[in-house]
C-alpha cells in the first residue's frame, strides 16, 4: 500500500501504454470517458460498466436539518444525489489488495 | 448506459481510431481505477468524483437465518465520492 493519489495524467499514461496514442490525444480520451458517463447521469441515466460498478441517481426528498453547531434548524431541499455501487469482482480485488 | 454504448459513443467520435482500440482505451481506464484501489491508492478526478478505499472494522455478525453468531474480518471496500462540478450539475446548476 504507497497511498499515492492518482488523477486524469495518470489514467492518460494508462491509455497511452496501451495503445500508443500521444498523451494529448489520449488525454482528451480519458475527458470524453468522464464527460460522457457525467452527462447520461445528468440525464437521469443509471450507467453500468460491467465488472466495475455502476453509478445511479437517487432522488432525496425535503428534510428538515440541523446545524450540529447552533442547533438551529435548517431546510435541505429535494436534490438528486449520485451513488456508486462496486461490482463484485472490484469489491474483490480491492479487499484481496489491501490484506 | 453500459460499457458497450459508451465504447460506441467514442468510437463514433473518433472515427480514425479502430472499435477495438477504443475498448481497449475505455477499459484500461477503469482497470487503471480498479488497480489503483487494489493497490491501496485514490484515484481523484476534479470534477467528476474521487475513488478510494475504507476499511472496516471486523465485527460479530449473525447468520439471519440461525442466529448464529459468526466473526466478521476486518475488509476494505472502494468508496466514491461525487466532485461538486458533477454534483451541482445533477442538481441543475
Amino acid at each position: 500500500m504507497t497511498g499515492k493519489t492518482l488523477t486524469r495524467m495518470d489514467l492518460a499514461e494508462a491509455v497511452h501504454n496501451e495503445v500508443g496514442l500521444s498523451r494529448n490525444d489520449s488525454a482528451s480520451l480519458v475527458e470524453s470517458v468522464l464527460s460522457h458517463v457525467s452527462d447520461a447521469l445528468v440525464r437521469g441515466e443509471s450507467v453500468k460498466i460491467s465488472s466495475f460498478g455502476t453509478f445511479s441517481v437517487r432522488d432525496k426528498v425535503a428534510r428538515i436539518g440541523r446545524n450540529p453547531k447552533t442547533g438551529e434548524e435548517v431546510p435541505i431541499l429535494p436534490r438528486r444525489v449520485l451513488t456508486f455501487r462496486p461490482s463484485h469482482l472490484m469489491r474483490d480485488k480491492v479487499a484481496d489488495g489491501n490484506k | 448506459m453500459i460499457r458497450s454504448e459508451l465504447i460506441q459513443i467514442i468510437a463514433d467520435e473518433n472515427p480514425h481510431l479502430y472499435q477495438r482500440d477504443v475498448e481497449k482505451i475505455v477499459n484500461a481506464i477503469f482497470d487503471q481505477i480498479t488497480a489503483a484501489l487494489a493497490g491501496g491508492d485514490r484515484v481523484e478526478l476534479r470534477g467528476f468524483g474521487a475513488f478510494s478505499v475504507k476499511r472496516r472494522d471486523g465485527r460479530v455478525g449473525r447468520n439471519p437465518r440461525t442466529g448464529e453468531s459468526v466473526e466478521v474480518e476486518e475488509k476494505h471496500v472502494p468508496f466514491f465520492k461525487t466532485g461538486k462540478l458533477l454534483r451541482d450539475r445533477l442538481n441543475g446548476q
